[in-house]
């Protein structure tokens, strides 16, 4: 299990090649989220985030059959088009790996210590959180 | 009792503040007990921590709600409900 937070912009291919080493994978589910529209900067709380994501993680393991599990998060400055975070889950088989990776985002989208600060022709402004991604996290009580 | 006390994002923009120790007094011991002391500062602070519904809030860097008790030497931080992903 991989767990980074990090201002550096890391290589998709990579991570889904380190992750599936293991013979007994028979699938990796891969999400991949990007900088829509207006560059920001991405702040978060250091410890607090490594160990939410942790502990998003282990519970997808509790739930599905996660064999490995790589998720990045980056902060600082970016820009339109950016990979901001990744989340990628081996398992034996699809049905697991897409349910725990989509399962992982929803989670990461409440719990995770991030926020974004756009930066709109009309000055900088915090992102608002959105009711729908509680909606989404809740979901899966 | 004695906590450190930190704020994230626009709270820390509001009252222009990152992180503090703070000697609480008598009587304070949750999470909603310091968040009235605070705002007890008046402007930004009263206005900062005002809405609870835009206030997310962590004991020892776990999330927690308002009622959350708190002990000497934690670690608080009060923030607005997160955006990443």
């Amino acid at each position: 299990m991989k767990i980074a937070v990090q201002a550096d912009d890391f290589d998709v291919g990579v991570e889904i090649k380190n992750i599936s080493k293991n013979s007994k994978i028979g699938a990796v589910a891969v999400f991949v989220g990007l900088v829509r529209d207006v560059a920001m900067t991405l702040e978060h709380y250091p410890g607090m985030t490594e160990r939410a994501i942790g502990r998003i993680v282990d519970e997808a393991g509790t739930r599905w059959q996660v064999m490995d599990c790589t998720v990045i998060h980056r902060y600082g400055a970016l820009r339109p088009n950016d990979q901001i975070v990744l989340v990628a889950v081996a398992g034996a088989h699809r049905g697991d790996a897409f349910a725990a990776c989509e399962f992982i985002m929803d989670y990461l989208k409440t719990q995770a210590p991030f926020w974004k600060k756009e930066q709109t022709p009309g000055g900088a402004r915090w992102v608002e959180a959105k009711a729908e991604d509680d909606k989404a996290a809740e979901s899966w009580r | 009792m004695k906590v450190r006390v930190l704020y994230f994002a626009s709270v820390r923009e509001k009252v222009g503040r990152q992180a503090e120790e703070l000697e609480l007094p008598a009587g304070v011991a949750t999470i909603a007990g310091l968040r009235s002391h605070l705002r007890s500062r008046g402007g930004a602070w009263a206005e900062a921590l005002a809405d609870t519904k835009l206030l997310r809030t962590a004991v020892n860097q776990d999330m927690v709600s308002p009622a959350a008790a708190i002990g000497a030497g934690d670690e608080v931080a009060f923030f607005p409900p997160v955006t990443g992903g």
